[in-house]
């Protein structure tokens, strides 16, 4: 791996010819995506982070951003009745496809789309959309570079769209701060907020564990990069839990070309670290833990320099 | 009684939970709303004796009667479609399926189709009933499946329903309904925080909750001490072993190997019904 050591360094300009992007997902929540990804962070010696799990982040628990800039972000919009205007016809509730219009024309704001139905089929022009706030994203500053991150507000919609804005986000500081790595924290999953995690990024790396559910959630994540033409690779959490699944993790991925760059030993130090606020590689560096992890890390970033 | 399992974090023993108090109960139906990783029907032999496929209603713009006037693109919040002079360009992976774009074209010039974006499946279970749903890999929206899982809820039973991890919308599809939320966390600083925006969540929605701790005996004791500040009932732990851990990793439920969980997992039950009824 010796040859790799010159790419550790996010900002090399010219290694990588162009902006690259990774992101660390997993399918199964609970794997080790952040742990791992914040000690990326730290082996990259300077690099852009991203987190794009924005209802559940966890990553500033590790890296301790501060935040040096703070945008508003409009979610989908809320329809709001008139009640001196609307004379209880009900056809808003009998075309709201999302049941969110009771029998008592209430609109519940946990079910309402936004869509605007509503506000074209009444007759009294009753309804209108109000615009709702449902989070923020961030800019911040960290020892290990700069942070792209966010935070939806408890229960809202359209994380998609709000991990977009993350993208965004890191990508043009990473270019306004000449670097040349992005690093993404994806959330659990396969659906909306993963897919704009993944798409236009140079390579995911899916965490998984040895485990029959981390086994099945690891095939759908793979077929979720070949469907959006990410290249796929692999690294094994906890791998001697149960060394026999971690055989079978191997030999899939064998079999259908895809690399594992890492497997890393389970040890409860990693919690340990996590409770003191700190990633595992500067916690415990010469733990096994953390040698994987960097050894894992070299063999990503040879991956992402052939790609 | 529909109880929901919910926790914020992944990986906290959501369905671990789910699994062994269904195999520990009577009368059981459990649904899983993990419509992007399900996981249940992995952990029980099961014979499936029924599948329906999940469709979503999409546009269809009929070019011969469309004189491209825009007003769909303009009705559209979720821009799923675009209009050209020549053409009407559509964007399946941002439609919610309002069906608002056909009530607002002059021309009628807009119909719908089905797709599938997934499927939903009942089967048999040790004596209970088993449903859960899956997205097509590549599908964005989960909500339209976790609906139709939902669909199949008999009420008559114990409804034990297994939501995905996040604290978004899906999360909500899941919980929502349900008569009571046991959240599933373990003692370190991301269950806690996690946590944290779900007790937010269930507030809002007006859902009785506890906790369960899993992997008691890890982490530290922060956990403890917020949820006797909340006054959140801790109804249960599940503590940390390797046995446990082994067991999931075969995918066997603990409760089978080690039935003296059974009779806690009943108690839990009661203890639940208790807080409801208090």
């Amino acid at each position: 791996m010796e040859e790799d050591v010159s790419v550790t360094h996010g900002r090399h300009k010219g290694v990588y010819g162009k902006l690259k992007q990774i992101t660390v997902l997993s399918g199964k929540g609970g794997t080790g995506k952040t742990i791992i990804t914040a000690s990326f962070a730290v082996l990259a010696h300077d690099v852009m982070i991203g987190d794009c799990d924005v209802d559940a982040p966890n990553l500033h628990m590790l890296l301790h951003p501060q935040i040096m800039k703070t945008q508003e972000f409009k979610g989908p919009k809320l329809a709001v009745i008139d009640r001196t205007k609307c004379t209880e016809c009900g056809l808003c509730q009998n075309s709201c496809r999302f049941d969110a219009i009771n029998g008592s024309l209430q609109i519940d704001p946990f079910s309402c789309e936004g869509c605007s139905v509503c506000v074209v089929v009444c007759p009294e022009e009753a309804i209108s959309l109000q615009e709702r706030i449902s989070g923020y994203a961030f800019i911040s500053k960290t020892k290990y570079g700069p942070m792209s991150h966010a935070r939806l507000d408890p229960g809202e919609a359209n994380s998609g769209k709000l991990v977009t804005l993350v993208r965004h986000n890191a990508r043009q500081t990473a270019e306004e701060e000449n670097h040349n790595l992005i690093l993404i924290d994806g959330p659990p999953g396969i659906s909306c907020p993963v897919i704009a995690s993944v798409t236009g990024v140079d390579a995911g790396l899916v965490v998984t564990e040895p485990t029959l559910s981390g086994i099945h959630d690891l095939r759908r994540a793979l077929e979720l990069l070949n469907h959006f033409n990410v290249l796929p690779l692999v690294c094994v959490n906890k791998y001697d839990i149960n060394r026999e699944n971690t055989e079978r993790i191997v030999k899939f991925c064998e079999k259908n070309k895809v690399e594992v760059a890492g497997k890393i030993p389970f040890d409860p130090i990693v919690t340990e670290a996590m409770v003191a606020g700190k990633t595992i590689v500067e916690h415990s560096p010469e733990n096994m833990v953390s040698r994987e992890i960097e050894t894992t890390w070299k063999r990503v970033l040879s991956a992402l320099v052939r790609e | 009684m529909i109880l929901s399992i919910a926790s914020g974090k992944g990986g906290t023993g959501k369905t671990t939970v789910a699994v062994n108090m269904a195999l520990s109960l009577k009368d059981v139906q459990l649904l899983d709303c993990d419509v992007e990783e399900p996981n249940v029907h992995l952990l029980l032999p099961h014979e499936t004796n029924e599948e329906k496929p999940v469709y979503v209603s999409t546009p269809q713009v009929n070019e011969e009667l469309c004189d491209h006037c825009g007003k769909c693109s303009e009705f559209c919040e979720f821009n799923a479609l675009f209009v050209t002079p020549e053409k009407v360009l559509f964007f399946p992976e941002l439609c919610h399926s309002c069906g608002g774009c056909l009530l607002v074209c002059p021309k009628n010039a807009i119909t719908e189709k089905n797709v599938q974006i997934g499927v939903v499946k009942k089967g048999a279970a040790e004596g209970m009933e088993l449903v859960y749903g899956e997205l097509n890999v590549g599908e964005p929206m989960s909500i339209p499946v976790i609906r139709e899982v939902k669909k199949q809820i008999r009420s008559n039973k114990t409804v034990i329903i297994d939501s995905p991890p996040g604290a978004s919308c899906p999360v909500i599809e899941s919980v929502h309904g349900s008569d009571y939320c046991l959240l599933v966390s373990e003692p370190t600083p991301f269950g806690l925080h996690d946590l944290r925006i779900m007790v937010k969540i269930l507030e809002a929605l007006g859902i009785p909750f506890g906790v369960v701790i899993n992997r008691a005996g890890i982490g530290d004791r922060k956990i403890y001490d917020f949820c006797e500040e909340k006054g959140v009932p801790i109804l249960f732990e599940i503590p940390f072993q390797r046995e446990i851990a082994e067991l999931y990793s075969r995918g066997i439920p603990f409760v089978v190997d080690m039935p003296e969980w059974k009779r806690t997992f009943q108690l839990l039950m009661d203890d639940i019904k208790g807080c409801m009824e208090s």
